[in-house]
């Protein structure tokens, strides 16, 4: 459904992006990941038709978007990071305004934006001035705005950046929702965000393309192995002692803490969170906390970052 | 069609939705008032004047005339103040929606910088017209107590209508150039200003220069609209202004957009 092929981009001097190439299917959610300044936005405002590339091809419904964008912005909706809102407006005077650029016939129009405001659940702020409105709302509006006249691409840029847990839950359970009838691409600079709505993931670093794959191979990819925390009172080398003869353990590190009890972080091939619990208590010892740990965005790039360079 | 017409309609309710179009236009129509008081006063006091001439000498009092003495300067008048209002007009036209990244939302929408452009002209014309409007109510008063010709109002209209499309067209351009609008608003004021004052210069320069100053200065263009005639190669100079600022802002949008 959407290709590209080396995108790269300068502004002046300052090469934004990089020889970017990924592929997203019908129905497919992708997300682009990366830090701040990798290039997320500069990919999307591309695909989007917003400006051209200085150099290679995308197609988005087999449309090529330097072409034929005229044709590529039909067919896509586009939330960029900060939601184009005209904030004098009611958000139906706005989504009316939108629903005539995007051309849609003024019979259809009325049903167009009724749709997309249950599909938000912005009813009952439609008659209200855009400005009045909480951030969440007006993320929501925007929403609404690239969903207006059902686009087969959605295009997403930062969609939950800026709101409170709640409302990142509510925009989230939304995107979910257009699986399978839209084609999306999504960026985020938060990987659990990314694993719970995307199929696949593109990381970007610095412009490039550093990995792409699924939320799930790319951490075990990543992580190799497991990391386990414990906070456990007892003695320090009997402990580690009775750590090292579980099998796949491949590096146990301690540091005592007040009151006798001890940090302990171990690394291994596999989960073994049961065999160090039964471990520590067979030993006497009292277990106090033990969890596994979850990879952050920062591990993920630091490794791949890392990997890059050594190869 | 229905894109210009959006865009129009849109940019024409939002000069509605903030307090600015209340503020211009009730300075607009003040300052209006106030000259065509000054205007209007100028005459009676004159034709006064000339009264108590006549009883003096006793010989009949002559009739002076409106057109000339009232209709015909009130109309400079406001082409006086439409020079300093229209930059505020058009200030906001592109830079606000630079600002506010709203320019993200039309260039991904299937319109083109073309009906954008068109739809945002037209609506600061229409928003001029408005202004215009009470003003035009000033004058059927002098229907209402003379009889002056209607020709030179209509024509006097005209000609406003027209120069004020040039200074939007050109204002309008500025806007392109700029996401702030006090720029844009200072950038259309001193551009209007200097197009206005150009042809002073003309008596200065020599024969060939002096034309071409004359020719581009915008206000000598008016007088023969102020004075009740309609002269096609005066009509043609406006259009060609306003294709021209329609032309560069175009140029501005398309630009941008590579350069981003």
């Amino acid at each position: 459904m959407i290709h590209v092929e080396g995108l790269t981009r300068f502004y002046g001097e300052k090469r934004a992006i990089s020889d970017i190439t990924f592929h997203v299917n019908k129905g497919e959610i992708l997300g682009l990941l990366g830090p701040n300044a990798a290039g997320k936005t500069t990919t999307m405002r591309i695909l989007t038709c917003y400006m051209p590339p200085t150099s290679g091809r995308a197609t988005i419904g087999g449309y090529d978007i330097f072409e034929q964008s005229m044709d590529v912005r039909r067919i896509t909706g586009y939330l960029p990071e900060n939601p184009p809102l005209y904030t004098e407006f009611t958000v139906s005077d706005y989504l009316g305004f939108v629903a005539k650029i995007k051309g849609v016939p003024a019979d259809r129009r009325k049903n167009a934006i009724d749709s997309v405001i249950e599909k938000t659940n912005i009813g009952d702020v439609r008659g209200r001035i855009i400005a009045k409105l909480s951030k969440g709302y007006k993320q929501r509006v925007g929403l609404a705005q690239a969903l207006l006249n059902n686009p087969q691409i959605v295009i997403l840029d930062e969609p939950t950046v800026g709101l409170d847990p709640k409302q990142i839950i509510e925009i989230r359970e939304l995107i979910k929702n257009l699986r399978g009838e839209h084609t999306v691409i999504l960026s985020s600079h938060i990987l659990p965000e990314i694993e719970q709505t995307c199929e696949r993931v593109v990381i970007i670093n610095q412009g490039r393309v550093v990995a792409e794959d699924t939320p799930e191979n790319l951490t075990a990819r990543l992580a190799g192995g497991e990391r386990i925390l414990l906070t456990v009172a007892g003695d320090e080398e009997k402990w580690r002692r009775a750590a090292e003869k579980v099998e796949g353990v491949r590096g146990v590190e301690i540091v005592p803490a007040d009151g006798g009890l001890l940090n302990i972080k171990v690394e291994s091939e596999r989960d073994i969170r049961t065999e160090l619990a039964r471990l520590t208590v067979t030993n006497d010892m009292d277990l106090l906390e033990l969890k596994k740990e979850t990879f952050t965005l920062e591990d993920i790039f630091l490794h791949l970052i890392t990997k890059e360079e050594a190869a | 069609m229905q894109a210009i017409n959006a865009i129009f309609s849109k940019e024409f309710k939002s000069y509605f939705y903030s307090p600015t179009a209340y503020i211009i236009l009730a300075l607009f129509t003040a300052l209006g008032g106030v000259f065509f008081y000054l205007t209007v006063s100028g005459f009676v006091q004159a034709s006064f004047m000339d009264q108590m001439r006549a009883a003096q000498y006793r010989m009949a009092p002559q009739t002076l005339n409106v057109n000339l003495m009232v209709i015909r300067p009130y109309f400079y008048n406001l082409a006086l103040i439409s020079l300093f209002i229209l930059p505020t007009i058009t200030m906001r036209l592109y830079a606000e929606e630079k600002r506010t990244g709203t320019v993200e939302l039309l260039y991904t929408t299937p319109i083109s910088p073309a009906q954008i452009i068109t739809g945002k002209f037209l609506a600061a014309l229409l928003f001029y017209v408005v202004l215009l409007l009470p003003t035009m109510l000033f004058q059927a008063l002098l229907f209402v107590y003379g009889s002056p010709e209607i020709w030179p109002v209509i024509s006097g209209y005209a000609g406003l209508i027209l120069m004020g499309a040039a200074y939007i067209s050109m204002g309008l351009f500025i806007s392109t150039t700029t996401e702030n609008q006090m720029i844009a608003a200072i950038g259309g004021f001193g551009m209007s200003l200097l197009l206005w004052v150009v042809g002073w210069g003309a008596q200065f320069a020599g024969p060939f220069i002096g034309d071409i100053l004359n020719y581009i200065s915008i206000i000598n263009h008016f007088e023969d609209f102020a004075q009740g005639v309609i002269d096609t190669s005066h009509v043609a100079y406006y259009i060609l202004f306003v294709s021209l600022g329609i032309y560069f802002s175009l140029k501005t949008v398309e630009s941008v957009k590579w350069r981003a």
